[in-house]
């Protein structure tokens, strides 16, 4: 009975933490737009709250995590999709029990270490190729938030791919399909759900990064594609405002919560539909 | 994967080899320290179905999946011995398995449609040929599915999902995908062991029909199945092959007590 209880209570725990952080971001959002109007919070190019020409333009944090998130992508899908086919088609059994941990272990490093790794290491390097580069850039940034989601995507996507049933492995090569036509043609299509999910999540998890970008992209807001200048994400800036001396209950402290919403809403939106994939994937094996 | 021999000269008379499409020579195989075939010899003719029969566990899947080498994928497979089809050692290292898979089709036991669409399944083994000509993809489609005798049930929905078919109507479709690519042989391992006697009945009198083209050889464990299709049957005990001869004979006037036992049904 007090077990039980017990257990009730710390489920109703996490939904009441949920619904609090929702209506904190809500009222505070709420007071914010009394202030400032969405039409300018959504097309205003500038995001200036702590100067006095006060600019409150989301698109020019947006542009920054889209930036980062965008490069992270573009570099984790096509390794992690590697990676997941060549270890549930082509490495042996013993290889593919080892390597997986390892490869876990990519995310369980603190971000910490990989925001010092891309300000010490990756942009001194791009910088040896590339002299432009400034000494805080989305490249470096969003190169080294691709590593750390490449687990993210090659394990998720390497499940999915060893869910597909050897039925179908021996159906393609039955066909006298090589091993790579059999990935290709017969066991990424079968698991195309799985691998989608496994990406939408990828991209939520860059999204609602906050240290890597925090500490080696910069922190000007600037509304740029150009991956080479210092720019500011949703997150960094929510960081910089909260360890910085704003007065609260101010306008400049009510800004976090509009953009802390704006992100809200990005992962919420990305979780829910990686949540449908999936449940229509479920569907489809049983 | 298999440790390759040395090229060594043929066991099998040249002579023997125009005559017999599929050539057994004591073949042995392994899994792990488990021997799962024990030296068996066998020929088989063309355009023939052979039937494998034998209880659970007696090699005669394992026997089938050497002629389109399946078993390369098992991790602890080993074999010695020679399988010849058309006179060619196919465990050859000259081989090119992908080749040889293209030359022998096969049937597996439970229907395993890819999940695409009916007309791409068919077309999937002339696909990966290269073969993009949408004109005789269509035609090849159409023939084999002709040939299954699906073409009627499907005429309309070939960009459905193939997991849409019954189970038997799935299994029929395999047959087309092997069929589409014009293999020579085609191996059925238990094809309608998962389906219902309407389905059973139809790929039966398919198998009858599909052997003037092609040379079949079949795993079943339904005795009667055996009998009605096949005119050649071979029975497996343990990784021995016990007899083989007209189906006809083994099933009325068998040679050796064993398999007496077994077609009578006392044991298996």
């Amino acid at each position: 009975m007090v077990i039980e209880r017990t257990l009730l209570a710390s489920s109703l725990i996490t939904i009441a933490v949920t619904i609090g952080i929702i209506l904190v971001l809500s009222i505070e959002a709420v007071n914010f737009f009394s202030e400032v109007s969405i039409f300018e919070f959504l097309t205003d190019t500038e995001w200036t709250p702590l100067f006095t020409d006060k600019h409150f333009g989301i698109l020019a944090l947006l542009s920054g995590t889209l930036l980062t998130s965008f490069i992270a992508i573009a570099f984790a899908v096509p390794v992690g999709l590697s990676i997941s086919i060549y270890l549930s088609e082509y490495a042996p059994k013993s290889f593919r029990r080892t390597i997986k941990p390892l490869l876990e272990l990519l995310a369980a490093v603190p971000t910490v270490v990989y925001g010092f790794f891309a300000l010490m290491v990756v942009t001194p390097f791009l910088q040896s190729i590339f002299p432009e580069i400034s000494s805080f850039n989305s490249l470096s940034a969003g190169l080294v938030m691709g590593i750390m989601i490449i687990p993210y995507i090659s394990s998720l996507s390497e499940d999915a791919l060893h869910a597909v049933p050897d039925s179908l492995r021996e159906a393609a090569y039955g066909m006298g399909s090589t091993k790579l036509q059999n990935s290709f043609r017969v066991m990424v299509p079968a698991a195309s759900s799985g691998i989608v999910v496994s990406i939408i999540l990828a991209i939520s998890r860059a999204i609602g990064e906050t240290m890597i970008v925090a500490i080696a992209a910069g922190q000007q807001p600037r509304f740029t594609f150009d991956p080479t200048v210092p720019v500011e994400t949703i997150t960094a800036y929510i960081v910089q405002v909260s360890l910085g001396d704003v007065q609260h209950g101010s306008l400049e402290y009510k800004t976090i919560f509009a953009a802390g919403i704006t992100l809200f809403i990005f992962t919420f939106l990305l979780n829910t539909l990686s949540y449908r994939i999936r449940k229509k994937f479920q569907e489809k094996y049983e | 994967m298999i440790k390759k021999k040395k090229k060594q000269e043929s066991i099998i008379d040249s002579s023997l080899k125009r005559k017999y499409k599929l050539q057994a020579r004591d073949v042995k195989v392994w899994y792990g320290d488990f021997m799962a075939i024990k030296g068996v010899s066998m020929d088989i003719k063309p355009n023939k179905v052979t039937a494998f029969i034998g209880p659970s566990g007696c090699g005669k899947s394992t026997f089938l999946r050497l002629f389109n080498r399946m078993n390369d994928y098992v991790d602890s497979f080993r074999m010695e011995g020679e399988i010849n089809i058309d006179g060619e050692d196919i465990y050859d290292k000259s081989i090119n398995v992908e080749l040889l898979r293209k030359q022998v089709g096969m049937v597996f036991q439970k229907p395993n449609p890819f999940p695409k669409s009916i007309f791409e399944n068919v077309a999937y083994g002339l696909k990966i040929q290269g073969i993009k000509d949408k004109k005789f993809l269509q035609e090849r489609v159409e023939e084999s599915l002709k040939q299954v005798g699906l073409w009627n049930e499907v005429e309309n929905d070939l960009n459905k999902s193939a997991l849409a078919l019954s189970g038997g109507q799935q299994q029929r479709l395999c047959i087309a995908r092997a069929l589409a690519v014009e293999p020579s042989i085609i191996l059925m391992d238990e094809p309608t062991s998962a389906l219902d006697p309407i389905s059973t009945a139809k790929i039966e009198d398919l198998i009858y029909k599909l052997k003037e083209k092609y040379t079949i050889v079949i795993v079943t464990h339904n005795m009667q199945q055996a009998s009605r299709i096949s005119d050649s049957t071979a029975f497996f005990y343990m990784g021995d092959l016990i007899e083989y001869d007209k189906t006809n004979k083994l099933f009325t006037n068998p040679e050796k007590e064993q398999t007496e036992n077994y077609i009578t049904g006392r044991f298996g």
